[in-house]
């Protein structure tokens, strides 16, 4: 240390030290969570002592009951891309309710490029567009859709930085609008039959995988980029942000648009999973993906949060919902549990950062 | 006028609608001079502060930063020109840490045509921030920690770091020791000394009488919006200085703040 004469205190510093992270809290959370389904699994009477996630029958092949394990992560890869969207806005101090919507739009579009002239030796009976539309190379769909999501993210971001209205009402007017185009787009009829090309994109394991790739690359975003350390500086203290020369207005727009565009894509994969687009595609999808943010620890008042975090979020709601499944509980109070548990991943976090402002 | 004169402003008026809330200001600040500005609550300190550091538009006057002419649209424009300023309101992001907050909006960074997904460069700012740190003798147990988890006078003094990491030709404190208990209070002032040590200019808006006796080479006295008196520690006392503040005494050429 230099002249520390004037130096009060017998403070050091060590870099290396760091806080207990978030992340691993939840990880234990959701090992818990497996372990109470497990434990139900063999207490409650009409269970047959099944187990929930390990294979008790064949003890060969693997431990884990694969299929129910693929099952669950299949179930949350698709509402998972758009998690790591609504991860970004959310840490940026915002919210986006359109993004479920904008899946149903986006489908709707999207599979309107990409449908296959034949079908069954036929012509396509759920034909959009006229022949010009058949058979087009896989880029265009994927282009018209990210080109959609990002037009949908720049109109909520522009609208939220610059009109300064709340990111609550400015999305919520999107899911209206959205919702609105999907339906209007064939007046409620399915578009389906898609070429081969575009079917490869959410097949088998592809959503999978393409969810991971894609919480690896906006990890590495948001950790390590002048983009990811301005979000959480704007979600953090906007004044802050502003005084410190940071474009607070086009930095919003981005993560908007960034945000809409995996919402895209997460439509592009499930309507190529699905073989099939309907204006009613991602009901509730939002809400869920805010959910798996939540879980994961991203603070609704913005600035906390990452996207490892909402990797288990969404690892911890699909457990939860494949475990009310397999406790046999009733679809009609599934979504009453899923609330309560909301509700209460808030409250958790809530008394953690009390706690967290009391010991400093 | 002489090279050694740091900012000085002739004229400085600042007008909100009917309110004249500063009046013909002329001040200097000559090199390696720590000058307090006093005065009571809505004499003029801030708006005069607010005009130099360009967060507001002034309505009339000249403002001179080392001989030059300056006209700053925003903060970042003060800032870039080399004034750094602590806030009253600290403008630090309470979930950064340390590097990231001194930092903020002028972060190192590699591979720079990748455009707002430009690398950060942490060890070039982690290594920077430990140099600013020592250059101030600030102590902060850990760099790595989030400012959420700092004291009142930590906080302060990674506001107050961030001068002495960009070499700043001016800094600015607007009441920095307001809100601090007492021992925080020794640890702002002590960095105060360090700067004077190290001969940077500093101007330092502060109603506690002893700090200023304790700091600074001059006292420049704010009323109702004019500077009413520019006094040399040495020729003055706490009891002088409060007959300015409240008005019952005036220097002798600021009689217009009568």
């Amino acid at each position: 240390m230099a002249d520390a004469s004037h130096g009060t205190g017998g403070l050091t510093f060590d870099s290396k030290r760091r806080a207990w992270p978030n992340e691993l809290n939840i990880f234990f959370a959701l090992i818990l969570i497996i372990f109470a389904f497990e434990a139900a699994g063999q207490l409650l009477p009409y269970m047959n002592g099944q187990s929930f996630l390990f294979d008790t029958r064949d003890r060969f092949d693997s431990i884990f009951n694969e299929a129910r394990l693929r099952i669950i992560i299949l179930q949350v890869a698709i509402i998972g891309i758009i998690a790591l969207g609504v991860t970004q806005v959310i840490i940026s101090g915002g919210i986006d309710l359109s993004s479920g919507p904008l899946v149903g739009a986006t489908a709707m579009i999207v599979m309107s490029f990409a449908q296959t002239e034949l079908v069954n030796g036929g012509p396509n009976p759920k034909a959009v567009f006229g022949p010009w539309a058949f058979d087009l190379p896989v880029i265009v769909p994927l282009i018209v859709g990210l080109s959609f999501g990002a037009l949908i993210g720049a109109i909520n971001g522009s609208l939220i930085a610059y009109t300064k209205i709340p990111p609550f009402i400015a999305t919520l007017g999107m899911f209206l609008i959205c919702r609105g185009i999907a339906q209007a787009w064939t007046r409620g009829q399915p578009v389906s039959f898609p070429t081969e090309a575009y079917a490869v994109i959410g097949k088998g394991m592809m959503p999978v995988y393409l969810f991971f790739a894609l919480a690896i690359l906006f990890h590495f975003i948001l950790k390590y980029t002048v983009y990811g350390k301005h979000t959480y500086a704007i979600g953090s203290n906007e004044d802050a942000a502003r005084m410190s020369g940071i474009n607070v207005q086009r930095h919003k727009v981005l993560v908007y648009m960034i945000a809409s565009m995996l919402a895209a894509f997460a439509a592009i994969v499930l309507s190529s999973k699905n073989l099939t687009a309907q204006s009613g595609m991602g009901i509730f999808y939002e809400l869920y993906a805010i959910a798996m943010a939540v879980i994961g620890g991203v603070s609704l008042t913005g600035g906390r949060g990452s996207i490892i975090g909402t990797v288990l979020g969404a690892m911890v709601f699909g457990v939860i919902q494949s475990g009310f499944t397999y406790i046999k509980l009733d679809a009609f109070y599934q979504l009453m549990a899923m609330g309560a548990i909301i509700i209460g991943a808030v409250v958790l976090d809530k008394v953690r950062q009390e706690r967290a402002a009391l010991r400093s | 006028m002489s090279d050694d004169i740091v900012l000085e402003t002739r004229g400085l008026t600042k007008h909100y609608g009917g309110v004249h809330a500063l009046n013909d200001a002329n001040f200097a600040l000559k090199k390696g001079e720590h000058v307090a500005i006093m005065g009571d609550n809505g004499a003029g300190k801030s708006t005069f502060v607010r005009q130099i550091t360009g967060v507001e538009q002034r309505t009339r006057g000249d403002i001179m930063f080392y001989g030059e002419p300056v006209h700053f649209g925003g903060p970042l424009d003060a800032r870039e020109a080399g004034i750094e300023t602590v806030f009253q309101t600290l403008a630090l992001a309470d979930d950064l840490d340390v590097p990231d907050n001194l930092f903020l909006g002028r972060e190192k960074t590699k591979f720079d045509w990748l455009g707002p997904f430009r690398l950060l460069d942490y060890k070039a700012m982690r290594q920077a921030t430990m140099d600013g740190l020592e250059k101030t003798a600030v102590k902060i147990p850990n760099i790595r920690n989030t400012i959420r988890n700092m004291s009142g006078g930590q906080r302060q003094c990674v506001a107050i770091a961030r001068t002495a990491t960009f070499h700043s030709r001016l800094t600015i404190m607007d009441e920095p020791t307001a809100a601090l208990g007492v021992q925080e209070t020794a640890q702002v002032e002590n960095i105060i000394r360090t700067l004077k040590d190290q001969g940077e200019p500093l101007i330092l808006v502060s109603h506690n009488m002893r700090q200023v006796f304790d700091l600074v080479d001059r006292i420049v006295v704010f009323r109702r919006g004019r500077i009413c008196a520019n006094l040399a520690k040495e020729d003055t006392d706490g009891q002088d200085v409060v007959a300015y503040i409240t008005g019952a005494k005036t220097q002798e050429g600021y009689e217009d703040a009568a």
